[in-house]
């Protein structure tokens, strides 16, 4: 059975189904897209429930000739990586259709557009995680751009345009130097034994340094963008201020992770020798990032802006663990994709729940809110937390792989990095401080508290983010062997540890 | 005792049934009756394409075939040209089918009484279609043509109807006409050049056909300079045609001045013979004498998509910006071209045939768009045109992202063709530039959505009017044929590599 292409028809199907039904029927086109989504993840646990940890390389390969001529293939095939990434997704999609039930009433189309869009994203997510042929991983790259756009665009607020077209003009611009490159690539294999687009065959060329470093910029400036590096990150905080708070979760918690998954797919995986010139660089980068992001959501006003600077920070720290180049790094860096996914999906959920109540989502307008409205408060804080990397919260066990893996490398880099943690305290407490605690502010006295629908949104959130934060083991098992295997194909090696400064 | 001229009428049959119609045609507008005129002469023309391209299917086969003697050339790029410019005027001609876009007397004086007489009492002439039919025989004959007096006729043949049929607006007729003229001085001039080109060429080599200016080529004693102001004269001739920098100051007027269903059929039918002729040119005689004429023509391509690209920003009108995205696809094209590789012959077909649908449907769009006065494509009155006739929004939409080479629309798979070629050739400056320059233009293509979609309506009077139903088949087949070609072009590409091996 194909296992990867159901679940990547599975959406598309249910997209199709919502086409057909009369444009009155708008809330059947909910239940349709919930119940679509959910057989997805039902999917998608089944596939991960099948995966053998133990066994090497790609699994569920599919492998069909697409596009003969330009030795194209439409085939799939998944790591530890790519396996936790898909299933994350998969998760998040249903609970941002429960969470943001009523989001699609505000946009310039109806709801059945705003569904078929999210199922079509959904399927494009999968792919772009699936995909083992480069071109196809392309293909989805860009094409899940464009329902991104409309979601922007046509049920956003504030800028809404603005924001959309100035995300997908950066991700094209990204995406169309990656082009350039995925060219380069393709026309040194059909020089070197045929052309191909087959990872693991591109990944055996030799190519020299100077071409190398040229293609090698070609996909990281496009990773760069879309996992917002500091300076290209400028899209995200427009993006995710004028996003609806399910559309933030789906572009913040997975689109943006696409990059980060490309870096260590394609970027250390096609070029490990510059991969390495490369790493001070991006290391000092990713740095920044860290500092950067998180100087600038202690200085936000704005809710939505905040955790988007607080999601460039965190970005900084998964490209400092990929860029460590250690095991310990590398599953540190995935788990932290994951985390970060259900985190910044409990923050966003909640802080567009509590701003759609108040109606402005200034941190001032808030205040006092943990009497009004105690358990969205408490969930705030919960995920808060998670997202300042509280032991016993998933993000700190993730955080802390990080550092380490990269302490054993880049020990000052590890140690800047560590001030992230403690500005990440800053930037969470103080919001919680103004806006959860203190006096009720004037226009909160009557808001109410959350309803039964968003509690079943976000419990599932909230288990996950506790569960993972005191037991990772089941994604590190599943993580571990992908990361190893990565980085011995690219012939890294972890430095041996050295006892007491002999 | 002379030899009779075999003509080999089955190889020529497209090019003479096409011909034939066309006289047909003019014979009909003398003698049918008004009121049933317009269908006959639509009638006819689709007639007439359809059964040229059955028997241009016929002959598919063919490997080589040299027909008239010698004077055209049957081989494999020229059958996928001449079915390219068949299928593309064939759906061109349903949109040119709602004849309200043409005046109702050419040689009417403009607002004149005798204008507005025939308007009313519904004498409508329908010359367009004869034209049309004799722009597409000379457009099927400029990429076969192996002589250079061959070459000449075709583009004569095709140019001329042409510089009428863009002064044929119903609308605005004054700026049609300012168009047709303005196209017609500065085409003479182009054409004029050519021949001076060609005498140059006959000079240097004794002979007006292909082959024997190729064997000059590689002969290598007859006189350089006359073979590089020849050079230089034809191609001057033919970068006018497809609207290359520095030669593409009349495409934005022409663009928008001629009738919105003829500027469509002129983007996309005009350039694939263009680049036919020029493949064959440079490809087949002037492939051993590169060095003369590829790091212009390489400068030309980057400069001829830079500038494409970066001015059709400034545009209001949608007619215009789509006449400076052409200018910015002649420049993709050109990378294609000079590639001079195989990769590169069969990616520029690819992008002829990509771009020729898309094209036809765009500009199909843009007829639909209108209000009592007629078409508007002023960009700002299509505020909230996707609040209004999403379908046609949507449709358009599809277009603009095939022009801007998003995934899974026939652009992308010609974009990656064509780079990729010219990547393999060792031009990776000009895949840099391309790939800049598609940036760049996605910016505009984007705005066009922006304000379809995201801008607020503005209670404009606009409406979209389906005239009939051909021009709908017309541009629902466009899209069909875009999104196909974007996502399984497996087939249309595999008939490509085999036939695209030219012939001496």
């Amino acid at each position: 059975m194909n296992y990867l292409t159901s679940l990547g028809a599975l959406p598309l199907l249910g997209a199709l189904l919502i086409f057909t039904l009369p444009k009155s029927k708008s809330n059947s086109a909910k239940w349709l897209a919930l119940a679509t989504s959910i057989a997805v993840a039902f999917l998608g646990v089944l596939i991960a429930l099948r995966f053998e940890i133990d066994r090497p390389g790609f699994q569920f390969v599919e492998n069909y000739s697409w596009i003969p001529s330009f030795g194209i293939n439409y085939s799939l095939g998944i790591d530890g990586i790519a396996l936790v990434l898909i299933l994350m997704s998969v998760i998040l999609v249903p609970i941002v259709i429960v969470a943001g039930w009523h989001e699609s009433e505000g946009g310039r189309w109806g709801s059945k557009t705003f569904y078929i869009l999210i199922l079509i994203l959904e399927t494009m997510m999968i792919g772009v995680f699936a995909a083992t042929d480069v071109f196809l991983f392309y293909v989805f790259f860009e094409a899940m751009l464009v329902p991104v756009y409309f979601l922007i665009g046509g049920y956003g607020v504030g800028e809404r345009a603005a924001a959309a077209v100035k995300f997908l003009l950066y991700s094209l611009f990204g995406g169309l130097l990656m082009l350039a490159a995925i060219i380069g690539i393709y026309v040194i294999s059909g020089h070197q034994g045929g052309h191909t687009f087959d990872i693991e065959k591109l990944s055996q060329l030799t190519i020299d340094s100077t071409t190398q470093n040229f293609l090698f910029l070609g996909f990281f400036i496009a990773f760069a963008i879309k996992a917002p590096l500091w300076p290209l990150h400028t899209w995200l905080p427009d993006a995710a201020k004028s996003a609806t708070p399910g559309t933030s979760v789906l572009l913040l918690g997975v689109l943006d992770k696409v990059g980060t998954f490309g870096m260590i797919r394609y970027c250390i995986k096609l070029f490990p020798e510059s991969s390495k010139t490369f790493t001070p660089i991006i290391i000092v980068l990713a740095l920044i990032s860290i500092l950067y992001g998180a100087f600038l959501a202690i200085g936000q006003k704005d809710i939505k802006g905040l955790i988007a600077f607080t999601s460039i920070s965190h970005f900084g720290f998964i490209t400092m663990g990929i860029f460590a180049m250690t095991t310990q790094g590398h599953s540190g860096a995935t788990l932290y994709m994951v985390n970060h996914g259900f985190s910044t999906a409990a923050l966003f959920l909640v802080a567009g729940w509590i701003s759609k109540r108040r109606g402005s989502s200034t941190i001032a307008d808030f205040g006092g809110l943990q009497r009004v409205t105690p358990v969205l408060a408490w969930t705030f804080f919960i995920a808060g937390l998670s997202s300042l990397a509280l032991p016993g919260l998933s993000s700190f066990v993730s955080e802390f792989l990080v550092l380490v893996g990269t302490y054993t490398r880049y020990p000052v880099a590890a140690v800047i990095g560590t001030l992230g943690i403690v500005l990440a305290a800053l930037y969470i407490l103080i919001p919680v401080q103004k806006a959860l605690h203190g006096p009720i502010t004037p226009g909160n006295e009557n808001l109410t508290d959350i309803t039964r629908r968003e509690r079943i949104a976000i419990a599932p959130v909230i288990a996950v983010i506790i569960f993972l934060g005191f037991y990772p083991k089941p994604l590190l098992d599943v993580i571990n062997p992908a990361s190893v295997a990565t980085l011995t194909a690219a012939g890294f090696s972890d430095p041996a540890p050295t006892v007491g400064g002999k | 005792m002379s030899d009779t001229p075999v003509l080999q009428y089955s190889f020529l049959a497209p090019i003479l049934i096409v011909l034939g119609g066309a006289v047909i045609g003019v014979l009909l507008e003398a003698f049918a009756a008004a009121k049933r005129r317009a269908v006959l002469q639509l009638t006819l023309t689709l007639g007439t394409l359809f059964i040229a391209f059955l028997s241009l299917l016929r002959i598919r086969n063919l490997t080589s075939a040299k027909a008239a003697m010698g004077s055209v050339m049957i081989d494999g790029p020229t059958i996928l040209m001449q079915g390219t410019i068949l299928l593309i005027a064939f759906f061109a001609v349903m949109i040119i089918g709602d004849v309200d876009n043409f005046t109702a007397q050419a040689s009417a004086v403009p607002g004149s009484d005798e204008e507005k007489s025939a308007l009313q009492a519904g004498r409508q002439q329908t010359e367009i279609f004869p034209l049309t039919l004799f722009a597409v025989a000379g457009m099927l004959l400029f990429p076969a043509a192996n002589d250079l007096v061959t070459l000449f006729v075709a583009l004569e043949v095709l140019s001329l109807p042409l510089y009428l049929m863009a002064g044929l607006s119903r609308h605005r007729r004054l700026f049609s006409q300012e168009a047709a003229l303005k196209y017609f001085l500065l085409g003479a001039y182009a054409s004029a050049f050519f021949l001076f080109g060609a005498a140059f060429l006959y000079g240097f080599s004794y002979s007006v056909t292909l082959s024997g200016i190729h064997a000059a080529v590689i002969g290598g004693t007859a006189n350089n300079i006359f073979l590089l102001i020849g050079l230089t004269f034809i191609s001057l001739g033919l970068l006018f045609k497809v609207g290359a920098v520095p030669f593409h100051a009349w495409t934005p007027d022409v663009y928008q001045g001629a009738p919105t269903p003829i500027t469509g059929f002129m983007a996309a039918a005009t350039k694939v013979a263009a680049f036919g002729a020029m493949l064959r040119i440079y490809y087949v005689t002037f492939a051993e004498a590169n060095w003369n004429w590829r790091p212009i023509l390489t400068v030309i391509a980057i400069a001829t998509m830079l500038v494409g690209s970066i001015v059709a920003i400034t545009q209001r009108d949608i007619k215009r910006m789509l006449a400076y995205s052409s200018i910015a696809h002649a420049g993709f094209l050109f990378t294609g071209v000079i590639a001079l590789n195989k990769a590169g012959l069969a990616a520029t077909l690819f992008y002829l045939l990509a771009y020729g649908f898309a094209t036809i449907g765009a500009f199909g769009v843009i007829t639909l768009v209108r209000d009592s006065s007629g078409e508007i494509t002023d960009l700002n009155r299509w505020a909230g045109l996707g609040r209004r006739s999403p379908k046609i929004a949507a449709l358009f939409s599809f277009f603009l992202f095939a022009f801007a080479g998003i995934p899974l629309t026939s652009g992308f798979i010609g974009k990656f063709a064509i780079f990729t070629a010219a990547y393999e050739s060792g031009n990776i400056g000009v895949v840099v530039v391309g790939v800049l320059s598609s940036a760049i233009a996605a910016f505009f293509y984007i705005r066009v959505i922006v304000m379809m979609y995201f801008a607020d309506d503005n209670g404009d009077s606009l409406t979209v009017v389906i005239p009939s139903p051909l021009t709908s088949i017309a541009i629902w087949v466009s899209g069909g044929v875009t999104l196909v070609l974007g996502v399984y072009p497996t087939p249309v590409l595999n008939a490509i590599n085999t036939l695209a091996t030219f012939i001496r």
